[in-house]
């Protein structure tokens, strides 16, 4: 069956504008709620209540924020299934286990408590309530750390193996999904990334207050907490990010010759291109300004190991398609008669090559009869877009060096307690707001769409896992979701800015009224 | 390790589990969500209906996205099916979802009956949709839906979304939507305020009356008008989850396996039993009321379950490419892995649910939302 290519484009554009959409309101939940925790930490053991307040201020833009994360997250539960059936199909066996525990473990003890969180101040202890909100602390990245794994899997699937009475992929071990190494950087880095954002909220919010001369005392202790806890995040985002880079570069080697724009093979140690411009058609860089040695130490930690080109890697791609086709072969004769040896071996032997040959479908309905023209274009769709890679890699990447710089000036300036004294500095922690979302979007890009053609990668083509459904059911859902989403992102941008605006003294939050208040719902 | 068929009875009994508890925990915020315009005659009273919802709604949502995900992990092929055959059923859902949060979050943020208003619109939508697609849904099941596989297990589905608008699933739809609007009236009778109570108690015993004469009517309409399904041929319980590995034939009637397995009958029986419970418990001033309706929405959700049994999805135009226990799990090793994790993790849920609802318990009154409020 041939598949319909408009269907695979809109699917794959819904997909990147919700899981990009989403992206926007995790981050800050992920990072806000360590800043809360903190907060109502120092709050309960200096007993000071400016510092309870404080939880209940950022709490109200928490809560906005939070709500549309749930919300936008159902989405991305519902969109495997509606969108990539046999995606999930394919790899539900091992894909839906992560997302199921994430449910039981994560979400569940994350949903339930944020109710008491809100409303539970005047009805359970302070030390009861701290537990609350350190436990949705902890889900929350609980909930990150098991979507990621599920990530990490299509990023580098392991523990896995194909199955041809089923025709999908099973889990063999599941100890090697769980310990993932990509599972574990792309943890770390990502959770650190919403903790710089968390952090960049805080700060640049906080700054507002003292351009204006408002909230001082209350705009000041936050700005502290979040310089703190900015500056180990945005250490941690890079030094980890690193950490990324390298398991990239072991087991995602064409992503990360496109990142780079390496077309051809350097001698070691390779040569970091700082900036330049990637000619797609003639497989150069033009003027590309480049720092030697700094890439081959990023992408194998050493000076003698050579990394491969994207030229280099689409030949060993050629190579895989060509055995793929035979484990395809020995696949169809399985599926009819399960116990014929001879195909039992060569599908033991060449089945990690079988995705390569699935690369094969958008151009020939039987990968058996492709011609080697089909091969060599197989072979080259396994290059990802390269100048959309190369770009919002550098931004990433400029971005984290900004904000290491950014909250290491920030630290210095609240150990210092000068957070005020400069006009310019408070200005430009302001303008600042943005760049984390940049950055994280950028991310996503790099790590999602630099997999590309692969949903999963050397597994199953993207262009493959779509549903069986028609591209005007899909536009239809799309326009929907472009509508709906832009109205509620006005919605949301507009309460954030009435709340930010409206600040603690103007929600009567601090200074204390005299009658007594009930916040943050 | 657990033999594959063990674990598939295992996990078909646990998914149903899911459905129950998503329909119990979260089918009364949808019920008071969808009486939000009924029982509450002011902005003041509805905001006491939502406020005795607020604290434990979005946990209990949870029940349905943990359902959607063990689905997709224990089920791969019911869910995928499923989810992209009825796609714009689904995507209505969808909607549904993603504006609770935001309403419950965002209703109370302007100061404006105008807004107000809106959200309560939104969520009393977004509820009444939710409980008649659910229902819509099951009643498909019982008539098959439209799908088929080739060689390589891609489905394809021939029908769209007014195919799925069926009497009987029409019917089914009433059925979910009365069944969950009287347990949201039972809990609104437990939680809100003494004049919107009494209004709840009576609203009840309406819903649980009229669910009581639709769910025989359903039941008799699947006796004489349905034709059941079965598999013919030998039945492979521990085989690899090929639905075309097998043979299955429409024309039987869905109350085989009620006679196959006798005890299948408590389910329908506690539903009416339960139903009758209601009417008898339901009062201001205790939880049996309350107690009624779960036990009369989780019996209605098994005796549908019970009667498909083995069948999860059967089709309509390819009955061969219907879904069974037997045909559509998970490898064992995930079924396995995925049980032990519930084992360990259902229980710390129920634990730390229950908490919460302890410590947020007690009656939502008018005067108390004044004292805290200025209305909204």
């Amino acid at each position: 069956m041939i598949i319909d290519a408009d269907v695979v484009t809109l699917s794959r554009l819904q997909f990147a504008l919700t899981a990009l959409y989403h992206f926007l309101f995790v981050p800050l939940t992920l990072g806000l709620v360590w800043i809360l925790a903190i907060m109502e930490s120092v709050y309960v053991m200096t007993g000071r209540e400016v510092w309870k307040r404080m939880v209940q201020f950022w709490g109200v833009l928490f809560g906005i924020n939070f709500a549309m994360g749930v919300a936008t997250g159902v989405t991305m539960e519902f969109q495997f299934g509606m969108n990539w059936a046999y995606y999930s199909h394919y790899v539900g066996d091992i894909f839906g286990a992560p997302l199921a525990i994430e449910g039981l473990m994560a979400f569940f003890l994350e949903g339930t408590l944020v109710g008491v969180f809100f409303m539970g101040w005047d009805r359970i202890s302070r030390i009861k309530h701290l537990l609350v909100t350190w436990f949705l602390a902890l889900a929350t990245s609980l909930s990150a750390l098991w979507i990621l794994i599920a990530n990490a899997w299509m990023q580098h699937p392991v523990g896995a193996a194909f199955n041809p009475q089923t025709m999908r992929m099973e889990v063999t071990s599941f100890s090697d999904v769980l310990f993932n190494p990509v599972a574990q950087d792309k943890f770390v880095h990502t959770v650190s990334a919403g903790y710089v954002l968390g952090s960049m909220f805080v700060l640049s919010i906080s700054a507002w207050y003292l351009l204006r001369g408002r909230n001082v005392d209350f705009a000041k202790r936050s700005m502290t907490v979040a310089a703190s806890f900015g500056l180990a995040a945005a250490l941690s985002v890079v030094v980890l990010g690193d950490a990324s880079g390298y398991t990239v570069s072991l087991n995602q080697k064409m992503k990360m010759a496109s990142i780079e724009a390496m077309w051809h093979t350097e001698p070691a140690p390779a040569s970091f291109t700082l900036v330049g411009i990637p000619d797609v058609a003639q497989r150069r860089t033009i003027a590309a300004v480049k720092v030697p040695w700094v890439m081959g130490l990023i992408g194998t930690h050493s000076l003698d190991e050579t990394m491969p080109g994207i030229d280099e890697l689409v030949g060993v791609a050629k190579g895989r398609i060509v055995q793929g086709i035979q484990a395809y072969d020995a696949m169809l004769v399985l599926r009819e008669d399960k116990n014929n040896a001879q195909a039992k071996a060569t599908l033991a032997a060449h089945d990690t090559d079988m995705g390569y040959a699935l690369l094969l479908k958008r151009y020939v309905d039987d990968p058996r009869k492709a011609t080697p023209e089909d091969i060599q274009k197989a072979a080259d769709s396994t290059i990802p877009n390269v100048p959309v890679l190369f770009w919002s890699f550098r931004i990433m990447v400029g971005c984290g060096f900004y904000f290491i710089a950014l909250f290491g000036l920030s630290f210095w300036k609240a150990s210092k307690r000068q957070l005020d004294s400069q006009r310019w500095y408070l200005k430009l922690a302001l303008w600042s707001l943005p760049l984390p979302w940049l950055a994280a979007e950028m991310g996503w890009i790099v790590a999602e769409y630099g997999r590309q053609p692969w949903a999963i990668e050397g597994v199953l083509p993207t262009a493959l896992g779509v549903s069986s459904v028609t591209s005007g059911q899909v536009l239809a859902s799309l326009g929907g979701f472009v509508l709906f989403y832009t109205a509620l992102a006005i919605v949301d941008v507009t309460l954030m800015l009435k709340f930010a605006r409206k600040g603690p003294d103007g929600l009567g939050i601090w200074p204390p009224l005299s009658s007594s208040t009930t916040v943050g719902h | 390790m657990l033999d594959y068929t063990t674990l598939r009875v295992i996990w078909w009994a646990l998914l149903g589990t899911l459905l129950i508890g998503f329909a119990v925990m979260d089918g009364f915020d949808f019920g008071v969500a969808g009486l939000l315009k009924i029982l509450g005659r002011n902005n003041e009273e509805r905001l006491v209906l939502l406020e005795g919802i607020e604290p434990t709604w979005e946990g209990n949502q949870v029940w349905f996205i943990l359902a959607g995900g063990a689905t997709f992990a224990a089920w791969p092929m019911l869910y995928a099916v499923s989810f992209s055959g009825m796609y714009f059923a689904i995507a209505l859902v969808l909607l549904a979802f993603i504006l609770r949060p935001v309403g419950f979050n965002f209703r109370g943020k302007v100061h404006d009956p105008r807004w107000a208003s809106l959200w309560d619109w939104v969520l009393t939508g977004s509820g009444l949709v939710v409980m008649l697609v659910a229902g819509v849904a099951f009643g498909n099941l019982f008539l098959g839906v439209p799908f088929q596989f080739d060689g390589d297990l891609r489905m394809s589905w021939q029908g769209g979304f007014f195919g799925l608008l069926h009497p009987f699933a029409l019917l089914t739809g009433l059925v979910s939507l009365s069944m969950l609007l009287a347990h949201g009236a039972c809990w609104a009778a437990l939680k809100a305020d003494h004049t919107i109570a009494a209004r709840a108690v009576k609203v009840a015993r309406w819903m649980t009356l009229i669910y009581a004469v639709l769910y025989v009517l359903a039941g008799v309409w699947v006796a004489y008008g349905i034709p059941g399904f079965a598999v013919v041929g030998p039945v492979l319980t521990d085989g690899a989850s090929n639905p075309l590995y097998k043979q299955v034939a429409q024309g039987g009637s869905w109350f085989a396996s009620y006679m196959q397995y006798p005890w299948f009958w408590a389910a329908p029986l506690l539903a009416l039993v339960s139903a009758v419970g209601v009417q008898l418990l339901i009062n201001r001033r205790n939880v049996a009321g309350f107690i009624a309706s779960s036990l009369m929405v989780g019996s209605t959700i098994a005796s549908a379950g019970f009667a498909l049994f083995p069948f999860l999805l059967p089709s309509s135009i390819d009955p061969r490419s219907s879904l069974t226990v037997w045909d559509a799990s998970s490898s064992q090793g995930t079924l396995q892995l995925m049980l032990l994790v519930t084992i360990v993790f259902l229980p710390i849920i129920i634990l730390y649910t229950s908490w919460v609802y302890r410590v947020m318990r007690g009656r939502v009154t008018l005067e108390e939302l004044r004292k805290a409020h200025g209305g909204y």
